[in-house]
């Protein structure tokens, strides 16, 4: 029992993770139409840019909450301008071409900054400084980290907040209309390159905190971090639904309790396959995942 | 072409493959070619054997796989296995053995076939529930397929698990590297005009549309599936038997997968010519970007993902198109009229 609560509690912050991340692919394809690839880097991105300010604030030596916001936000916004940059770049010029262009632009955009990261940071892992002092409560048992429970509310607090800017304001409420329908927004007098520029920013400064927090519980960072991790939160987003934001969610919780249950058994090593034989065994009985919406064909 | 015309073609064909892999293997008198350039070589065969197989699913039939490297690695541990455990047994019951060329080939023969047959098998496996899904969704299903493949093979240790299959005995030479690449040229071409392959491009254009006019839809894709993983089961074979060139799970991960598809993407897409030419190019680029590694450590395939970038912004239909390169283009004279007929 205390092992299967053990577990649950690992889970839960893998799968907040996972959640984070994906939220960013669930809205990305939700306007565009597009598996953005690179998500997955620019989540590399953030652990990295967390760590150049972790240690530019001295973080190491005298850890502090007030420092790891400072910490987290500095990554979060560095990465929303990394989100837009892409997106300006090199989505915006092969958006009116076939879908298979965008996605060979994206493939390319992240084997850019795979290889791009590996010469400017090095290939091998560098630890992230400790921002906050390592402490572990004993419930009933089950051992709790700090760091782990800051993972889960802080991501938690996040997905309320994104779920408050979809559903509350009148950017949100574009954001849903482009999603919705890109051409008709346009037509309804709404500024789609702004919505499309926005989302890219809301989510790459998403998974720029996922980068900051995964960095919490394993300090090890490296340039290729994103590639597995990357996959298994797009996975996330296919099994909830892609283009729900509540299926983002449910998708990287499920995916992260799945795997951390089969680590514990004899199984481990089939633990990158996991999460692959869900996705497909949801596909085939419900294609459109979890919570997603399967509209008629348009013919 | 007559049938004694296409006996001929192929007996001219095997004689000079075999006279290409005699000099490879022998050198021509006091010249030995280069043993880096020749597996360059080799290596682009296999890659065109991969391209142009992958072609036929995600071009011709506009159906988008990432699962092809999946598919590689089942028929390529397949074969490699069958020479590996009972290559001796077959080679002796021949009358000959692994290192006499007579063995060797007899076992690549069953091998390549042990290979085709097993990925196509999976193909079959994977394409019948898969293939009911669309577009992006297929392209997910394919990929999560690979990397379970992938994931299975890590913990068969018969097959060397992580290590990869070093076990493996050379037996891939020139010439079963170009005579499979030409083979399967040969057959994407000819299933591309002939009815299957018309039946192919109406479920590329529209598959609805297809299916009204009276097209068994799944039927025709799974085919085309079930060919395409046997073929990449065959590069897969080649490439696991090639000297210096053990098959890892490692390097079988969607990585490869999207590197193929790279491959057929630059050359133009659905274009059987643009699928050699893309396999070829990105098979010397990394090569010839490696003496500017020197100077700059890694930037090598920075370049190389820009230059994907780049090639995506500026020309997205690929080098070539739909359109197959035929000498006629270089023809002043058929200028105007170009290509205009391909497939």
């Amino acid at each position: 029992m205390e092992t299967v609560l053990q577990q649950l509690i690992n889970g839960l912050s893998l799968g907040a993770i996972y959640a984070l991340i994906a939220l960013g692919y669930t809205m990305v394809y939700g306007v565009l139409r597009l598996i953005n690839f690179a998500h997955g880097d620019v989540y590399m991105l953030g652990a990295f840019a967390g760590y150049f300010l972790a240690n530019a604030l001295q973080l190491d030596t005298n850890p502090s909450i007030f420092g790891a916001v400072v910490v987290t936000t500095g990554a979060m916004a560095i990465c929303a301008g990394i989100g837009i940059l892409i997106e300006r770049l090199a989505y915006r010029p092969v958006r009116h071409h076939s879908r298979l262009t965008s996605l060979i632009t994206a493939i390319g955009v992240s084997l850019f900054l795979e290889y791009g990261g590996q010469v400017v940071f090095g290939a091998t892992p560098r630890f992230f400084p400790q921002m906050v002092r390592s402490e572990i409560y004993s419930v009933g048992g089950v051992q709790i980290t700090n760091q782990n429970l800051l993972i889960i509310v802080v991501a938690l607090l996040m997905m309320f907040g994104l779920r408050f800017i979809v559903q509350r304001t009148r950017i949100g409420k574009a954001m849903r209309a482009t999603s919705y329908n890109l051409s008709v927004a346009r037509l309804m007098g709404i500024n789609t390159d702004f919505i499309i520029a926005f989302t890219f920013a809301l989510g790459s400064a998403l998974a720029a905190a996922a980068g900051v927090l995964v960095a919490l519980a394993i300090p090890r960072i490296d340039p290729l971090m994103g590639l597995m991790t990357g996959l298994k939160a797009f996975v996330a987003a296919v099994l909830g639904g892609i283009g729900s934001i509540p299926g983002a969610m449910l998708g990287g919780l499920l995916i992260g309790l799945m795997e951390t249950g089969l680590s514990a058994t004899a199984y481990s090593t089939y633990r990158d396959a996991v999460a692959f034989a869900v996705l497909i065994l949801i596909l085939l009985v419900r294609p459109a995942g979890i919570l997603g919406a399967s509209g008629p064909e348009k013919v | 072409m007559s049938v004694t015309n296409k006996l001929l073609a192929t007996l001219v064909i095997v004689a000079l493959l075999a006279g290409v892999n005699y000099i490879f293997e022998y050198g021509f008198g006091d010249f030995l070619i280069n043993p880096y350039y020749a597996r360059i070589v080799n290596l682009i065969g296999i890659n065109i054997t991969l391209a142009v197989s992958l072609n036929l699913i995600n071009g011709l039939a506009g159906q988008f796989s990432i699962g092809h490297a999946g598919f590689m690695a089942v028929g390529g541990y397949a074969a490699t296995y069958l020479t590996v455990y009972y290559g001796n047994r077959i080679a002796s019951f021949v009358g000959s053995t692994l290192d006499a060329g007579f063995g060797a080939s007899v076992v690549m023969v069953l091998s390549l076939l042990t290979g085709a047959v097993t990925a196509a098998a999976a193909g079959l496996a994977v394409g019948i529930p898969s293939l009911r899904l669309k577009g992006d969704y297929l392209a997910i299903v394919t990929l999560g397929f690979g990397e379970i493949i992938r994931v299975l093979i890590l913990n068969i240790p018969a097959v060397g698990g992580a290590t990869g299959f070093t076990d493996a005995i050379p037996i891939t030479n020139f010439f079963w590297i170009f005579a499979m690449a030409i083979l399967t040229i040969a057959i994407v071409r000819n299933i591309a005009v002939s009815t299957f392959g018309h039946a192919l491009t109406a479920i590329r254009g529209d598959e609805i549309a297809a299916e009204a006019m009276g097209i068994n839809t799944t039927r025709y894709k799974v085919l085309a599936f079930v060919i395409s993983a046997a073929l990449a089961g065959i590069a897969g074979g080649l490439s696991g038997q090639l000297f210096a060139n053990p098959l890892n799970p490692q390097n079988l991960n969607f990585v490869k997968s999207i590197e193929v598809i790279v491959m057929i993407v630059l050359g133009g897409i659905g274009s059987i010519t643009g699928a050699i030419i893309g396999a070829t190019t990105l098979t010397i680029l990394p090569e010839a970007l490696r003496t500017f590694d020197q100077q700059f450590p890694g930037l090598r395939m920075v370049i190389y993902a820009l230059l994907l970038v780049l090639f995506m912004i500026f020309r997205p239909q690929g080098l070539l198109g739909r359109r197959e390169f035929s000498l006629s283009w270089l023809r002043p004279r058929n200028r105007q009229t170009a290509g205009a007929g391909g497939v």
